[in-house]
């Protein structure tokens, strides 16, 4: 794959390191000069350009013509909008990824032809928000842009889910129990499996009905 | 639409947004200027009537508060290409404002955003137009075409 990532900071250059290292063509575009000449030091393999990604000239010299996708990572939002739609529109990049720092724009983005836009606020605050929720759940993370989550949650001791087997949870229908971890070994739960104290069970489903699910498992002030 | 009484929005309030403010509201327009700096909205003339909001435009509460669903007329002139051309496009697709226009110092990009149905409008192509113009009109030379077809 043949990347274009136009950003700045640490964040740029933890991406470009991430795809290198898995074999991706990575041109990286930062405006500010000392970053570039740090970034072409440590990252051998990727080629870095001077300047602003929203520049025509500035992604013409990037090889926008070849690329497969760009990712627009800086810290505002109108450059990332701006360098998505000139790649798009200008050179036919088939796939423009935007950060958008102000999470209203996630759906203004879309709308105006960006084929995904990421809130890094909005998905810290879900995080944050479920995880002050509910202590006993230990991992959550979005997945497939954040349609589907995934959690690591603690049986309790008041957990409504404790002695309980998987049919008897009050769960909703798009959601799923897919593992127990249980003494260190790892179950694949059928229906009739049963949950204990100390258990720890790997929930996924659909954000809408992720709430109830893990209510519906270890309780609502776990 | 009658001239006089449209509702316009004017999103930057530097030399170019305060002339274009005071003189629409002068004519008889409602005007509301935004601007994230307060201080600004003293460039606008006394015969400003219109309203001024100290807001980020590019924040979609500081533009629902202007209410931006019912104007007639979007002008982005704030100092920024990037922040005017996406000020355009969000008064255009997202609000559905019937004229919209932005100033871009950099006409490389003219092509995008006219597809879009924006106008911009290009500080640098309009005075090298007219410093050609009056070059030519003064030098009695012929206009060189390449630079007359320029935009």
């Amino acid at each position: 794959m043949r990347a274009i990532l136009a950003g700045e900071g640490k964040t740029l250059y933890y991406l470009a390191r991430q795809f290198t290292a898995k074999g991706h063509h990575i041109t990286i575009v930062d405006r500010h000069p000392d970053e570039c000449e740090a970034l072409a030091r440590r990252l051998e393999k990727s080629v870095v350009v001077l300047g602003n990604g929203s520049d025509p000239a500035v992604l013409e010299d990037a090889g926008a013509r070849q690329a497969d996708v760009l990712v627009a990572l800086t810290p505002e939002d109108q450059d990332n909008l701006i360098a998505c739609q000139v790649a798009r529109q200008m050179f036919g990049v088939p796939r423009v990824l935007a950060l958008v720092n102000d999470p209203d724009n996630e759906e203004i983005f879309k709308r105006l032809g960006v084929t995904e836009a990421f809130s890094a606020t909005r998905i810290i605050a879900t995080l944050l928000e479920e995880q002050a929720a509910l202590e006993e759940v230990i991992n959550l993370l979005p997945m497939a842009e954040g349609r589907i989550q995934v959690a690591e949650v603690v049986i309790g001791e008041k957990a409504p889910a404790r002695d309980k087997t998987l049919q008897e949870l009050d769960l909703p229908a798009d959601t799923l129990v897919a593992g127990i971890i249980r003494a260190g070994d790892v179950h694949i739960p059928r229906g009739n499996s049963r949950l204990y104290l100390g258990d720890k069970v790997i929930l996924i489903g659909r954000p809408a009905s992720f709430g109830e699910a893990l209510r519906a498992v270890a309780g609502e002030e776990a | 639409m009658d001239r006089s009484d449209l509702y316009i929005i004017v999103a930057g309030c530097g030399r170019l947004g305060a002339r274009l403010a005071s003189e629409l509201s002068r004519t008889g327009s409602s005007v509301v200027v935004i601007d994230r700096d307060p201080s600004r909205f003293a460039a606008l003339t006394a015969e400003f009537s219109g309203f001024h909001l100290t807001g980020d435009a590019i924040e979609q509460e500081v533009l629902r508060s202007a209410k931006i669903e019912q104007a007639d007329c979007f002008l982005a002139t704030t100092n920024q290409d990037n922040i005017n051309l996406m000020l355009a496009q969000v008064a255009k697709v997202i609000y559905g404002v019937p004229l919209v226009m932005a100033r871009i110092y950099d006409p490389l990009r003219s092509p995008v955003y006219e597809r879009l149905g924006i106008d911009t409008i290009s500080p640098t192509e309009l005075s090298a137009q007219e410093f050609l113009r009056m070059i030519t009109a003064r030098a009695g030379l012929e206009p060189a075409s390449a630079l007359r077809n320029g935009r």
